[in-house]
């Protein structure tokens, strides 16, 4: 028993509502179903007209005078008509397409990347042979030697001696930061770290050219370049990132952690450093994956501060190569087989950068299984 | 027994002061690293600062390089280009992937969290591998050359995942009760994507781009053999350019003009503060936003 | 001369419906006719289904994963899934959620936004719109002088009585309503029902409430569910004082809830 869906005029027109004059049969036609013929009931003639006058009010809101209370007006919301409807799912399927494309454009940028490394490396590993490669300890380009162990280890090394320096620095720093410092100053030198972490690395590569090395040079009477100024320089560089990744995760540790502490007597200390602490692990597990991420990947810093000898260090004075410093170095002019060697370099490299986030991910679901 | 409880009551409060001591002197340690990180950084920051600002004068933005004034004017309007194209692409590339990924997809699909998880690895690749890539792509096979289009290419995609990353955090940011306000008024899903969804994470797109921006910024190894070292204004898309970080690099690495060094390393460090101010007013214009002003 | 819509009648059927969420059958056989310029609340225990027939009226369901319907769901006779675009059909179907969600804008942008997604662009016509609007949901008088100002700056209440504005802006002839006071405080709530009790004479309104003092003060009808199935819907005091069937008795005696 169904009448037309139009309202009732004069009632309507008494609390000033809109009366719908062409709700027609554009509201009922589907998007499946084109050519179906609007019936006659949901069709109302044009001849209700009702003019365009002032809205009359209703006595219900006394902050609106009531005039004309038999006219009501024109629906100020028309619906949409077939038409619009058409076009709006025809916009909505196209823009869902174009930002599928941009998504497909995307992976397939990031994958070529990938693809390209190991399209060119891999025939280049198999002409040297694998073992030799990783191994060698030799890396003569011009007697057709590729031994990349030297670089490995100085990677390796100087990686090492970043994490050794700057996080057991950074992550006590953090700790002040978080419980110990007061706000006066927490607010001066929060500020210093954030830009610290913005700062580009080869402004990090200058200041240790001009001051790290010569540095060195005075203190330990070398050549002031080698693994211990680098591992000075990244560790440097690390700072900033393990220190707001582990604040970070510092300051998320739930209060009641703290206030149980104290409530059992401990000293703030205690509470912060035997409680809270403990009880960051994983953040501050991740800040310092963080940090191996950027030193390991370091490049013109450590080639300016590193003398990039590829030969395999006897100690930490020693200048040393990296794998991302043999990289730089020679890829300028190097072409066939040392261009594709240069190629597995970087392979490498990404080899060890995917296991070391793997074997992040794999500690931080293991901590993660124990709560 | 009152011996006895003497005793232990003495040994209980020497252990406490003990383990104390220890909490006292780990608080300590605390406080040097603090001290420690300061003297580095804000060292080092205040170091280039006082041997840099000295030189920075006229000359030193002058349109017409030459080797006696070191002109940045070239680098610096290389870098800001540099940075325009690529962020655009990177821009567009990243924020449509990430709209698609957030707005049209099932989140816990397979599908999505595998593209989530490849990005996620592929930002953390050293730049010096784009550089290769962008290299053997761009400027030989493609034989661009050393070009601003190579160098503005290899820079996109490299900060395509962080854009992406970054947006894809901010629009899933966006509690879902406005898209289902917005669709329940007949909207549909495209206007709701732009006229709400966009507007309540644009402070945190914003952020991702200039983090972007400031990645770009401080990039050389990935430019030398994709951009090139030349300092001029380009005169097309495929002339060579030389970026701030670049000429950084190249006036280090020369030893020749160590005061113009240190000149360019206070106009990067001016860079770097501007962009973190800015990205610092956009997050807190983000907590305006979504908490209501008085 | 047009004709006259009736004072009642039912606008809103409900044949054989049944809805699922993958396998879940939330819907059981449902038959309902909601009429028009009553209150019809929707009551019963968590997980009753009530919100689902309610989402299925615009359409929200559609949102969800897996979600299907069968069976025949008519506004004005023709068939809301088959005969309607979606987007039509939520203007003409306004909802109310929950928890307030006022976008993250102005009073007004609030408003508007719905008259201009279906086409409205004249500023003066949007103005009256927003006056209409924030008129009939009791909230004028609170927010004129600053309806540029963030919605989000808004107490409880008056973010809900926005949301209701924002439906009314487009001019809908029905309003679902998904327990809208729930997260208010008595006084908020006290308001909200006053104004929903004033829009019944124009409007079609269905809510759902978990509070059954809240059905019993401000609507017509009831229908109560339980686990999927229309259990029994009467005039409300009819259910209340003498319901029919003894799982209504056992829900209002406050047996199980």
């Amino acid at each position: 028993m169904n009448t037309a869906p139009t309202r009732d005029t004069i009632k309507r027109s008494l609390v000033g509502a809109p009366v719908p004059v062409n709700v027609s049969a554009t509201n009922n036609v589907s998007t499946h179903t084109d050519n179906q013929q609007p019936t006659p009931i949901t069709n109302p003639q044009s001849s209700i007209v009702i003019p365009n006058s002032v809205s009359p009010k209703s006595e219900n809101h006394p902050n609106l005078s009531s005039e004309n209370p038999t006219l009501s007006p024109q629906p100020l919301v028309p619906s949409e008509t077939i038409h619009q409807s058409r076009i709006t799912s025809l916009k909505e399927k196209i823009a869902q397409r174009v930002f599928a494309s941009a998504a497909l454009t995307s992976i397939l940028c990031v994958a070529l990347v990938c693809v390209f490394l190991i399209i060119n490396a891999v025939p280049a590993i198999q002409t040297i042979g694998l073992w030799d490669f990783l191994t060698g300890t030799k890396w003569l380009p011009d007697q057709d030697q590729y031994g990349i162990l030297p670089m490995i280890v100085g990677s390796f090394y100087v990686t090492g001696g970043a994490i050794l320096i700057g996080v057991p620095i950074g992550v006590f720093a953090a700790v002040y930061l978080a419980y110990f410092c007061p706000s006066a100053i927490k607010r001066l030198i929060q500020p210093v770290i954030t830009i610290a972490s913005g700062v580009p690395s080869i402004i990090y590569g200058f200041f240790g050219l001009v001051v790290i090395v010569p540095w060195v040079q005075e203190l330990f009477d070398t050549s002031g370049k080698g693994i211990i100024t680098a591992s000075i320089l990244l560790a440097m560089m690390i700072l900033p990132i393990v220190i707001s990744v582990a604040q970070t995760s510092i300051e998320a540790v739930p209060q009641d952690y703290y206030e149980a502490a104290l409530a059992v007597g401990a000293s703030k200390e205690r509470a912060v450093f035997w409680i809270i602490l403990p009880a960051a692990k994983a953040g501050i597990l991740a800040g310092i994956i963080l940090g191996i991420g950027r030193a390991i990947g370091e490049t013109m810093a450590v080639v300016m501060v590193i003398g990039n000898q590829a030969v395999m260090p006897a100690n930490i004075f020693m200048g040393v190569r990296t794998l991302t410093a043999n990289i730089v170095l020679e890829m300028g002019y190097a072409v066939d087989l040392h261009r594709d060697a240069l190629i597995a370099t970087a392979l490498v490299l990404f080899v060890f950068i995917l296991i070391i986030n793997f074997l992040f991910s794999f500690i931080q679901n293991k901590s993660r299984s124990y709560q | 027994m009152k011996l006895l409880n003497q005793t232990n009551a003495s040994a209980g409060v020497s252990t406490a002061k003990t383990i104390s001591k220890r909490a006292m002197a780990l608080k300590i340690l605390a406080l040097i690293a603090t001290v420690v990180t300061l003297a580095l950084i804000g060292g080092m920051m205040i170091f280039i600062l006082i041997k840099g600002v000295p030189f920075i004068n006229q000359s030193l933005f002058e349109v017409q390089y030459n080797s006696e004034n070191q002109s940045l004017f070239s680098s610096v309007v290389d870098t800001v280009l540099m940075t325009v194209i690529a962020l655009s692409i990177a821009g567009i590339l990243g924020i449509g992937a990430a709209i698609y990924l957030a707005e049209y997809t099932h989140s816990q699909s397979k599908l999505v969290v595998s593209i989530r998880y490849a990005f996620e690895t592929l930002a953390g690749i050293p730049s010096i591998i784009y550089g290769l890539f962008g290299m053997l792509l761009f400027v030989v096979y493609f034989k661009m050359g050393y070009s601003l289009l190579a160098g503005s290419l290899t820079l996109a995609i490299m900060c395509l995942p962080l854009v992406m990353r970054t947006t894809e955090e901010a629009l899933l940011a966006v509690p879902t009760s406005y898209r289902e306000g917005s669709l329940a008024l007949g909207a549909g899903r495209l206007r709701t994507i732009f006229q709400i969804v966009l507007p309540a994470a644009n402070p945190g797109i914003v952020s991702g781009l200039l983090l972007g921006v400031g990645r770009i910024m401080g990039e050389t190894a990935a430019l030398i053999f994709t951009a090139g070292t030349v300092a001029a204004l380009p005169a097309s898309l495929f002339s060579s350019v030389r970026t701030l970080s670049v000429h950084m690099y190249v006036l280090a690495s020369e030893g020749l003009y160590i005061d113009k060094a240190y000149a360019t390393a206070v106009v990067l460090l001016a860079l770097v503060a501007v962009i973190n101010v800015a990205s610092w007013l956009m997050s807190a214009r983000l907590e305006r936003k979504n908490y209501g002003s008085a | 001369m047009e004709a006259p819509r009736p004072e009642s009648g039912d606008r809103i059927k409900f044949s054989e419906v049944n809805a699922y969420y993958g396998d879940f059958h939330a819907l059981k056989e449902i038959n309902l006719k909601i009429y028009h310029r009553q209150i019809t609340a929707l009551i019963g225990p968590s997980g009753c289904g009530k919100s689902t027939l309610l989402k299925s009226l615009n359409r929200m369901n559609d949102l969800i994963h897996g979600f299907r319907l069968t069976g025949r769901v008519t506004l004005d006779g023709e068939d809301i899934y088959r005969d309607f675009d979606v987007n039509s059909l939520r203007k003409r179907v306004g909802m109310v959620f929950q928890k307030p969600n006022p976008f993250p804008m102005s009073i007004r942008d609030n408003i508007v936004f719905g008259p201009k997604t279906h086409g409205v662009t004249n500023s003066k016509q949007l103005d009256e719109i927003v006056e209409r609007a924030l008129i009939q949901s009791a909230l004028f008088d609170e927010v004129k002088d600053k309806l540029n100002k963030s919605a989000m700056a808004l107490s409880g209440g008056q973010q809900q009585r926005l949301c209701i504005a924002r439906a009314l802006a487009i001019e809908p002839e029905v309003i679902l309503m998904d327990e809208p006071t729930s997260a208010l405080d008595p006084i908020a709530t006290e308001k909200i029902e006053d104004t929903i009790t004033e829009l019944k004479d124009l409007y079609t309104i269905i809510i759902v409430t978990h509070n059954m003092q809240q059905a019993r003060r401000i609507s017509d009808r009831t229908a109560f569910f339980l686990l999927g199935e229309l259990v029994e819907v009467r005039e409300t005091h009819e259910l209340f004082e003498d319901p029919q069937d003894k799982r209504t008795r056992a829900y209002i005696k406050g047996k199980f809830g």
